[in-house]
Formats: C-alpha cells, sequence, structure tokens
C-alpha cells in the first residue's frame, strides 16, 4: 500500500526518504544491527568492569565517602576465608569434572547405539533436571539430605546399617552434595552435548575399524575419543566457568551466603558475604577480579595442555 | 564375532543402567510432587523421606498457596511470567538483529565486534555483581522489572547462535531483495526472519528457561516483597524462623510445570538450541 515509486513525490517526502534511505543503507545497516550489542557491552559490561578494576583500590563507606587505599585490598585477599573459599571452589570444580565429563560420555554412547530401547525417553528423563531452578533442586536436596534418621538418603543408608549423617554440617558430605546437586542438574545437558558429537563421527569409520578386527573398546579409544576431542574440551571449559562462578546451589542449601565453619563459601558466596552483607564493595572487587584471575589462568592452562595452541584448526 | 546371547545380554546390562540414571533424575521430581500434597508439619519432622502416609495426602497446600499471604504467590507467578516473556522477547529481537548483521554483512570492525562477543562469553558474569549493583543504583534501575531484564537482555551465546544459523541463509536473497527496492531492515524483518525460525524456536526456550529460573541477579535487584520473581520469592519463604514447607512444596511443584510443559511440547527445539553454539566439533 505505501509503496514509495507510487505514492505522492511531494517534498517532505523525499526528505524523509532519504534519511531513510541513509538510515538503512547498505553501509550503514550493519552498525545499525551491531548496535544494540556495542550499547549493551559498554553499558553492561565494560563500564561494570572498568569500576569494579578501580573500586578494587578503593574503600568504600558511602556514596560520597571513597578513599584510595591502593593494593590494599588486595594484600587483605590474603585471608583464611579467601584461602578456603578458592581451596573449596577448586576442589568443587575438579569433582564436577571428574564426574561430569566421563559420566555423561558413557551414557550418551549408551543412548547412541541402535540397539538401546526407549531412547527419546532417556534422553528426556536425563534433560528434565536442568529445567528446574536452582532453589527447587537445592530445597529437594536439603530436605532428602536432612538430619533426620527418617530422611530419604538416610533411611536409604540405614538399610545397608549405616548411620545417619548431618549432612549438611560436615566438609565432606556436603561438598557430597554439591557435587551431586550439579550432576543431577547439569549431567542431561553435558549428554546432548557428546551425543551431538556422536552423530557427527561418520558411521563407516566404525565399520572400517570392525573389519580390522578392532574390538569395541579400541573403536571407543581410537575413533569415539579422538573425534570428541573439542567436544570434551567444550565441555571442560564451561565446567571450570560453572564450578568456579558456583554461587546459587550452595546459596540455596545454606540459605545465604554462611554456612556452618564455611563449608559451603564459594567464591562468589564470599564477593556477595562482603558485598551485599558487608557493605565492603571494594574487598568484594577485588575478589571478584582475582576470581577472574583464577579462571583466565585455569582455562589457559587447560587450553595448553591440550594442546590447542600449537596445531591449527579444530 | 560376539555371540548373539552376548550382545542381548551387553543391551540389556545399558538398558539397566540407563534406568538407573533416569530413576535418579526423575525421583526428586517425584517427591517433590508428594511432599506437597503432605501437611507442612509432617515435613518439618521427617524431611523427604519414604515415610508417606498416603491416605494423608491432599490439595490444602495448594489452596493455601493461592489464598495465603494475600495471594502474594500469584503476584510472584506473574512478575515472573512478565520478565521472562519481556526478557526472552527483547533478546529474541535484538541478538538475532546482532547476530544477522556479523554474518550477513562485511564491514569495518567486524572482526573486533565479534572476537567481543566471544571475550563475553568466556567471562563469569558473577563477577560482574557488585559494580552491576552499583550501577543499577545509580540508574535508578533496583526494584524494576527493567533492572533485572536490561544487562541481560543482549545475551552473547544467542549472538553467536543466530550468527552461526545466519551463515547458512543464502546470501543471494539479500540481492534479490535489493533489486526489488527493499531496504535493509524490511529485508531482514521481512524476508531472513520468516527463514531463521528455527533459530527463534530453538533460541525463545533457552532464554525462556534461563529467564524463568534466573537466580543470582534477581536476588540482588528485586527488593521489595511484591515485586520478587517465584525463585527469589520461594527462597525468601526459607526463613531461620521455621520453613514454610506448606507453601514452599507447592510453590516449587508449580514452579516447575509451566518449564516442563514447554518442554515436551517443543522438545526437539530445546535439544537443538544447546547442541549448536560453542560446540565446533
Amino acid at each position: 500500500m505505501a509503496d514509495p515509486s507510487v505514492i505522492g513525490l511531494g517534498k517532505p517526502f523525499i526528505r524523509r526518504s532519504r534519511l531513510k534511505q541513509l538510515f538503512s543503507s547498505q553501509k550503514t545497516a550493519p552498525y545499525v544491527f551491531v548496535l544494540p550489542f556495542i550499547l549493551s557491552f559498554l553499558v553492561f559490561f565494560l563500564y561494570p568492569i572498568v569500576s569494579t578494576v578501580i573500586m578494587s583500590f578503593q574503600r568504600i563507606d558511602g556514596p560520597g565517602d571513597i578513599t584510595f587505599i591502593g593494593l590494599q585490598n588486595y594484600k587483605n585477599l590474603l585471608n583464611p576465608h579467601f584461602f578456603n573459599a578458592v581451596w573449596l571452589t577448586t576442589r568443587y570444580t575438579f569433582w564436577t569434572i571428574l564426574v561430569l565429563v566421563p559420566l555423561p560420555l558413557v551414557l550418551s554412547i549408551f543412548l547412541n547405539k541402535k540397539t538401546t530401547i526407549g531412547k527419546n525417553f532417556f534422553r528426556s528423563a536425563f534433560f528434565m533436571p536442568a529445567l528446574t531452578s536452582v532453589i527447587v533442586a537445592g530445597l529437594f536436596f536439603r530436605l532428602a539430605f536432612g538430619e533426620q534418621q527418617t530422611t530419604l538418603v538416610n533411611s536409604m543408608l540405614g538399610v545397608f546399617g549405616i548411620k545417619p549423617t548431618i549432612w549438611l554440617q560436615d566438609a565432606d558430605a556436603s561438598m557430597f552434595v554439591m557435587v551431586l546437586l550439579c550432576t543431577w542438574r547439569w549431567m542431561g545437558v553435558n549428554i546432548i552435548y557428546f551425543l551431538s558429537g556422536l552423530q557427527g563421527i561418520p558411521e563407516e569409520l566404525y565399520e572400517a575399524a570392525a573389519i580390522d578386527g578392532a574390538s569395541e573398546f579400541e573403536q571407543f579409544l581410537h575413533i569415539t575419543l579422538p573425534s570428541l576431542k573439542p567436544v570434551i574440551m567444550y565441555v571442560v571449559t564451561i565446567s571450570v566457568y560453572g564450578g568456579y562462578s558456583m554461587f546459587a546451589e550452595s546459596f540455596a542449601l545454606w540459605n545465604g551466603p554462611r554456612s556452618p565453619g564455611e563449608i559451603g563459601m564459594t567464591i562468589v558466596n564470599y564477593i556477595y558475604q562482603e558485598g551485599f552483607n558487608n557493605n565492603n564493595l571494594g574487598f568484594g572487587s577485588a575478589i571478584g577480579i582475582a576470581l577472574f584471575a583464577i579462571v583466565m589462568a585455569v582455562n589457559l592452562l587447560q587450553l595448553f595442555s591440550s594442546g590447542f595452541f600449537k596445531k591449527e584448526g579444530t | 564375532m560376539k555371540t548373539k546371547a552376548g550382545s542381548k545380554a551387553a543391551s540389556l546390562l545399558i538398558f539397566l543402567v540407563l534406568t538407573v540414571f533416569a530413576i535418579f533424575c526423575l525421583a526428586p521430581f517425584f517427591f517433590l510432587l508428594i511432599s506437597s500434597l503432605r501437611p507442612g508439619a509432617e515435613m518439618i519432622r521427617n524431611g523427604i523421606s519414604f515415610n508417606v502416609d498416603f491416605t494423608a495426602l491432599n490439595l490444602n497446600n495448594y489452596w493455601l498457596l493461592l489464598e495465603g499471604k494475600d495471594g502474594i504467590y500469584l503476584l510472584w507467578y506473574i512478575n515472573s511470567a512478565i520478565i521472562t516473556v519481556l526478557h526472552t522477547l527483547l533478546s529474541l529481537l535484538v541478538t538475532s538483529m546482532v547476530g544477522y548483521g556479523l554474518a550477513m554483512y562485511e564491514f569495518k570492525g567486524k572482526n573486533l565486534i565479534f572476537t567481543i562477543v566471544l571475550v563475553v562469553m568466556m567471562i563469569p558474569v558473577e563477577i560482574l555483581i557488585l559494580p552491576l549493583y552499583k550501577l543499577a543504583i545509580g540508574i535508578e534501575m533496583i526494584n524494576t522489572y527493567m533492572g533485572v531484564i536490561m544487562p541481560f537482555v543482549v545475551a552473547p551465546m544467542s549472538i553467536f547462535f543466530f550468527r552461526q544459523y545466519a551463515e547458512s541463509l543464502p546470501k543471494e536473497l539479500l540481492d534479490a531483495g535489493r533489486i526489488d527496492g527493499c531496504g535493509e531492515f524490511r529485508i531482514f524483518f521481512q524476508i531472513m526472519m520468516p527463514l531463521m525460525l528455527p533459530a527463534f524456536g530453538a533460541m525463545g526456550i533457552l532464554q525462556a528457561m534461563f529467564s524463568w529460573n534466573g537466580f543470582v541477579w534477581p536476588l540482588i535487584v528485586l527488593r521489595s516483597n511484591d515485586m520478587l520473581t517465584l525463585p527469589i520469592g520461594l527462597q525468601s519463604l526459607i526463613t531461620p524462623y521455621g520453613n514454610n514447607y506448606d507453601m514452599l512444596f507447592p510453590g516449587a511443584v508449580m514452579s516447575v510445570i509451566p518449564i516442563i510443559l514447554l518442554f515436551i511440547i517443543n522438545q526437539k527445539a530445546f535439544i537443538s538450541g544447546l547442541t549448536v553454539g560453542g560446540v565446533k566439533g
């Protein structure tokens, strides 16, 4: 209806149309397309990053009450709470990777077999936990691992004659619960990643290997694993990211950043506690920068050790 | 060569292993459902357990949830729904444009922008909660829907996905559209967007899921009881003075139901939404 070539060529129209042309010409259009990202990046990413770096050198006692204190916040990092948080988060990340790479890998291989029955059902069943919020998941794990004799887990252990454990008051037991909660929620997601990797491996490779007399285990070792290397690296990378930035799980299990004897205090919990409960934004920022440095270092280490920088391409 | 009986035994074993893990994954849903039907006093005594008095199960908790505390739960539900819908629609519009722009055009700074997208993807947003909080106070976004939504509308994962998807679209369509006199934006909205529908489906569902379940940022931004989203509201029911299990469990069940329905209807899009993006296998 509003075809510009048909409708009047009056002066106001021409002016508007020129403006419109300039705005949506081939040269300017791409910039308009990516503009939202640039704006959002500047406002909600670059500015906060710069401001957190600056804040990490400050003591902030109120909106107008700011003093530069040099490296004092970073010196303050050398305290048992911070070391505890780093150590706890590192162990947590280690365990989640140890469980959440091999287990989903094996399950996805099972799910990828032609002869397996009920594949779609299992796929959905494994994925369902990822749909829940961390609060719902935390609620279940808190109460299933409650301290009473009658709770789900303690009564199951009772069958085997094991005494009830006060799970969320004990350091090792609570680490177990955190890793289990993580496994429950993310196993299915990793299975999907591995499945998509497996489906990209050409069937002929296996056929050729079978003709050469390779056993199923040898096929796994020489075909499946090398082909899945990029996926495995991706899963490890997001696990490092997820492990070190873990917060909500522990927050949900202990209903806040504090836990008995700091058994659930992750690095982000520590940031939250310092920033929001102790109103210590400068120190909280320094913890954030330290977390950033740790994640980057671990990722680079992982990329180096897997030979990412040696070879070209994938 | 393996014997037939041997491979049958292997399949059976695989089936058993898968079943055990499926039970591990599904059992919590079952127990949450049962717990939501039990009187709260019993939950305090026993926690989640096998000791269930099946004759005492009833829907009272659900009625309590709808009426109790002046229907605040319903308000949380509505807050969550509004935030999820707004966030998802805005995010789809913006990230599809950025992804498309990066895929379809050659322009100065394109590679730099794409590199930045990748870098942003790799940095944990958790380190930004303090400066973002300060910023949110500065631009008066505390305790508002926009405060929850705005910082995470332009999700880099989603840009990455749309870019991958748009790369596969025929560039000839662009020229065809231009010859017919379409402006660049009309080409995007009227020709390309319909072609990218599967990508919109996958990203829409994933974004909705993240938004509906969002926890860390809403916890920080939302301050008053009537502005809370579901997860934050449920969290607030857990207090040092005794947990309100009567409302907590039905609330948890009701919060999971919409997203599970969405999943059942759109299983394929859900899964494809996860597999594309990141894995360049």
